[in-house]
């Protein structure tokens, strides 16, 4: 793979005033092992760490919601295979091999919080965001380089807090994703303030991030590289910064309040007469929890963006380059992403109907959460329109990128009712809400954040992932991802609520049989049908993690431009040395140039000269 | 630096940093006076008066050491995004809390 | 690999790359303090009628760091001036200045931390209040136990509410003298520590984080007087520029200070 990197003049050579010293030090000094992989700078290895680390943690997530739906499934019986390595690690909250209700709760929280801050975000932004935003917009690496190693190593520290929270007495945080208070402040377990650490250094770290790439794509264009001549993969990571950026703040403020509530006792978010366990709690009281609530989602329901937004930017990508045609509607799509990450600032209370709000408070936040829902419609239907009259080119990333259109549709319009309090109050807490963020960000993010894994694997490595592999891999995902989450709507609509450790054994019982409110049998049956296809879809994920490692050296071999993209990303050497381009790239068209009439390819990359327009060497394909 | 910049004096700064020392002084007096003063009723008022004085303060401070007066387009716009979401987040939250029906539990 | 704009400005946004992220930084820690300033606001609103502390806390000292934050800013803004006309010496002065004024605000603020840790507020067992500052306590004191002795510095009150409003007439004519209380009439004790109530609560996690930027800064600062100056002889520019941009994030730790001050002390 290495004789097939062209060699090209260092970079602006004779420009930058110290690119003969620097040159020359590199030369000189091969970084060791620890400065290369460990300690870089450099965006595209720091891109590739946060890659496989959240990839690890959504692989370690996914093995908790296994063990969480087999206690669905089969409460109370000891867990096969892993129940005796369980009862090893954790001992008594996993007793016999299975799942105690402390457990399951732990479990729960902590999926969610994986999933979300150590496996999702750090992939979508953080990871695609390293590797690809600096390489689309012409820049030598992001603008501040070891920022963005401390931003790293601070994600790395969050992500070891929260594991070693686990193996501390009392176990992990047991109050949900959301650790609304004064439950997460009563469990008695310091989990909960190693959840809230964790959840500093996280934050601390998306922050760092999110200034450094508002700096890089606003300083470091390249000539010519206009704010209107960027790929839309770009405005979604610039959108998504800032989202992080001004979101992220209050729910570390927050964070600090309850980790002094947890540790120093005081009463930020616990009211006068709480009483735990029958007992007068001792504490001043004063306090607010729908504070804490405020707080988390002035920052959760931007998170939802947070996840989505860098997703539509990846698929949009994907399907300009596997159409061969522009985006339909960019400055269509570019306005609604921007309005989407304004507007996100202004809907969080619509996750909070069920505190009994005023009216008027209510109405206001069920309007702004409608008129956010019209730009996202938007953005879906410019990629749907897109693929009208392209001559579609099908291979995996495709693949993964069509599968997200459809499925994320379902997720965002099953969210209609939940905008809306009336319908809202029913159901909230069943397991519709479950399916429907789950199609938001399982189906949807996740699928389209393999796509990118697959589209720019031949960037990073040289070489293409396995195709066939690939196909089995989307078809067996697509298959029981809808297996595990289309039958939660029906259970949600019939009232299964969504916290129970024992998925409604007891609550079915409880009630008359054949009354109205009561669970019926086919209701408690598809917890088993989830099961088996959770399982089928962890065993799907097989072929993809052997492909991932298998394809880095034994990958069919690529040239620098496999997909004949017209992105600046693909215009530099595979893979991209130090510095990124071989020369400094003068952007002289928008990002879409596919099919251009009289031009010799169908592909127009965005800094090829104008002159040289017609004679470009045709790429060849293997 | 950027090249268009006037060239400066060290004078010139020690000038501007007095005068902003003095307002500083004399609005951090006119917050203590107002604190102990005894206009209106209960603390509504003076609470009200005396943030106004310290936005006066502030204002100071961001205008002329943190020479925003003099900066660029770019960082108002940062900076118009963030109080407007402050503000947005302030506000939406204290309603929400106040907004309750009647007779219902606020906390 | 050389990144561009980390000394010059880019033509179309007018800065400098490490100018921008430091607005942008500034701009998240707005949003942080905006979170807590909320829930001061949330919390001081939501208080039960006349249970919201007034005059709790020292003005003079107060007033004191509130000019010491000031006069730090302003050394600060010299510091930068006397790089951009290229006077070192000055430079170190003004920043030798800038360090020793923040650890003075430091140092006064751990007193205030310190005064509010010795101040008790005890229960009685017949309902009264004591409280007052620590004096002594005699070697066998005991809570559970109930033995032994506690002497405190302050007043015996009826009612906690007399405790709330220290600038009311009757708080001023109150008289202090040492009280020593035996164990067994104690039936809850505790100081004016974060947990006291909401007030301490928020007044101790505010002023807190203020004092970590405070500190951060101060590090930061100390780096660039001392071994970070290096940089002077090699890119002076570069450096002026690093000066200006801890300035702001300096200014910005007084701009929030400005805001403490009133709404903590004042009010």
């Amino acid at each position: 793979m290495q004789e097939k990197v062209q060699q090209f003049p260092p970079f602006r050579a004779g420009q930058a005033a110290h690119a003969h010293e620097a040159q020359a030090h590199q030369e000189h000094h091969e970084p060791g092992f620890w400065q290369k992989y460990i300690f870089s700078t450099d965006h595209k290895v720091i891109g590739i760490q946060y890659g496989l680390m959240s990839l690890c943690f959504m692989l370690f997530g996914f093995f908790l919601m296994l063990l969480m739906r087999w206690q669905i499934a089969h409460p109370g019986v000891p867990v096969p295979v892993f129940g005796p390595l369980l009862e090893a690690i954790l001992g008594q909250p996993a007793a016999h091999g299975a799942i105690s209700p402390d457990l399951y709760n732990s479990f729960g929280a902590m999926h969610g919080t994986i999933m979300v801050f150590l496996g999702v975000v750090p992939l979508a932004f953080a990871a695609f965001g390293n590797y690809v935003t600096p390489l689309m917009i012409g820049a030598p690496d992001m603008a501040f380089p070891r920022l963005n190693m401390a931003s790293f190593h601070s994600f790395f520290l969050g992500g070891v807090v929260m594991l070693v929270s686990f193996f501390i007495p009392g176990g992990a945080a047991q109050a949900g994703w959301t650790s609304y208070s004064p439950l997460a402040t009563t469990i008695p377990t310091y989990g909960q303030a190693f959840w809230l650490v964790g959840m500093v250094l996280l934050i601390t770290s998306s922050l760092l991030g999110a200034v450094n790439f508002i700096a890089t794509i606003i300083q470091l264009r390249a000539p010519g590289m206009t704010w209107m001549r960027m790929p839309f993969f770009v405005w979604a990571q610039f959108v998504t910064a800032f989202i992080l950026l001004l979101a992220f703040p209050p729910l570390e403020a927050a964070g600090l309040l309850q980790l002094m509530d947890n540790v120093a006792h005081t009463s930020f978010f616990l009211p006068t007469g709480l009483a735990v366990g029958g007992q007068l709690a001792d504490i001043s009281g004063g306090g607010s929890p729908l504070l804490w609530q405020h707080l988390f989602w002035f920052l959760g329901h931007p998170e939802v963006y947070v996840l989505i937004l860098p997703a539509m930017g990846i698929v949009a990508e994907i399907i300009a380059n596997n159409t061969r045609k522009p985006l339909w509607g960019y400055k269509s799509l570019v306005y609604s992403a921007l309005f989407v990450g304004f507007l996100s600032f202004i809907v969080w209370a619509h996750h909070m109907y069920l505190t009994g709000m005023g009216q008027h408070i209510a109405t206001f936040f069920q309007t702004t959460t409608m008129i956010i829902s019209v730009p996202s419609v938007i953005i879906l239907t410019c990629m749907f329109l897109s693929l009208w009259g392209g001559s579609i080119r099908v291979n995996t990333p495709m693949l993964f990128a069509l599968g997200f259109l459809p499925m994320f549709g379902i997720g965002g319009l099953t969210g209609l009712p939940l905008g809306l309090a009336a319908s809202d109050l029913y159901l909230h807490d069943t397991y519709y809400v479950i399916a429907h963020f789950h199609y938001v960000v399982a189906p949807g993010t996740i699928f389209a954040l393999f796509a990118g894994v697959y589209f720019w694997f031949p960037k990073m490595t040289g070489r293409k992932m396995n195709e066939f592999w690939g196909r089995v891999h989307f078809w067996c995902s697509f298959t029981f991802m809808n297996i595990v989450f289309m039958p939660m709507f029906a259970q949600g609509i019939k009232g299964m609520l969504r916290r129970m450790s024992d998925g409604g054994v007891n609550y079915a019982a409880a009630r008359v049989p054949n009354a109205i409110d009561a669970l019926p049998g086919t209701v408690m049956q598809l917890n088993g049908w989830i099961l088996w296809a959770a399982i089928a879809l962890g065993i799907a994920q097989i072929p993809f993690i052997i492909n991932l490692f298998w394809s880095i050296t034994h990958g069919e071999p690529v040239n620098h431009n496999p997909w004949q993209a017209t992105t600046l990303d693909w215009q530099t050497p595979t893979p991209p040395p130090h510095g990124n381009f071989a020369h400094e790239p003068h952007t002289v068209r928008g990002p879409y140039e596919y099919s251009a009439p009289g031009h010799a390819t169908d592909f127009t990359p965005q800094d090829e000269a104008e002159s040289q327009a017609a004679p470009k060497n045709p790429t060849e394909h293997h | 630096m950027s090249e268009s910049e006037k060239p400066v004096s060290l004078q010139s700064y020690i000038r501007l940093c007095g005068v902003v020392f003095l307002v500083v002084v004399c609005t951090t007096s006119a917050m203590i006076a107002t604190s102990f003063s005894h206009i209106g009723e209960g603390w509504t008022l003076k609470v009200a008066l005396i943030l106004a004085i310290a936005a006066v303060n502030a204002f100071l401070v961001a205008g002329y050491l943190m020479h925003l007066l003099s900066e660029k387009k770019l960082v108002y716009t940062v900076l118009a995004f963030t109080v407007f979401f402050f503000i947005g987040l302030l506000g939406l939250t204290v309603w929400a809390t106040n907004g309750f029906p009647p007779g219902t539990a606020t906390h | 690999m050389e990144i561009p704009y980390t000394v010059q400005n880019r033509p179309d946004t007018g800065i400098y790359n490490a100018k921008l992220g430091i607005w942008l930084f500034l701009a998240s820690e707005v949003m942080l303090f905006g979170g807590l300033f909320s829930a001061y606001v949330l919390l001081r609103v939501g208080a039960d009628q006349g249970m919201w502390p007034h005059g709790w806390l020292n003005v003079t000292l107060g007033t004191v760091n509130t000019l010491l934050l000031a006069l730090s800013a302003i050394t600060t803004l010299l510091a930068w001036a006397a790089c951009k006309v290229r006077d070192f010496g000055k430079f170190k002065l003004f920043h030798g200045c800038t360090i020793l004024l923040a650890l003075t605000f430091l140092g006064i603020k751990s007193y205030e931390y310190h005064d509010k840790l010795a101040h008790y507020e005890i229960a009685l067992t017949n309902g009264k209040f004591a409280d007052g500052h620590f004096v002594e306590q005699s070697k066998d004191f005991d809570l559970l136990k109930k033995t032994g002795t506690f002497t405190l510095h302050g007043h015996i009150v009826e009612d906690r509410r007399e405790l709330m409003d220290l600038r009311s007439p009757e708080a001023q004519a109150a008289k202090h003298e040492e009280i020593t209380i035996a164990a067994a009439d104690i039936k809850k004790m505790g100081n004016y520590g974060p947990r006291h109530n909401t007030f301490t609560a928020i007044y101790f996690t505010l002023t807190g984080l203020h004092a970590l930027h405070i500190l951060g800064g101060t590090l930061v600062i100390f780096y660039f007087w001392g071994p970070g100056s290096r940089m002077w002889k090699t890119d002076p520019e570069r450096f002026t520029n690093r000066i200006e941009v801890s300035g702001l994030f300096w200014h910005f730790v007084d701009l929030v200070w400005i805001f403490l001050f009133p709404v903590l002390y004042l009010t």
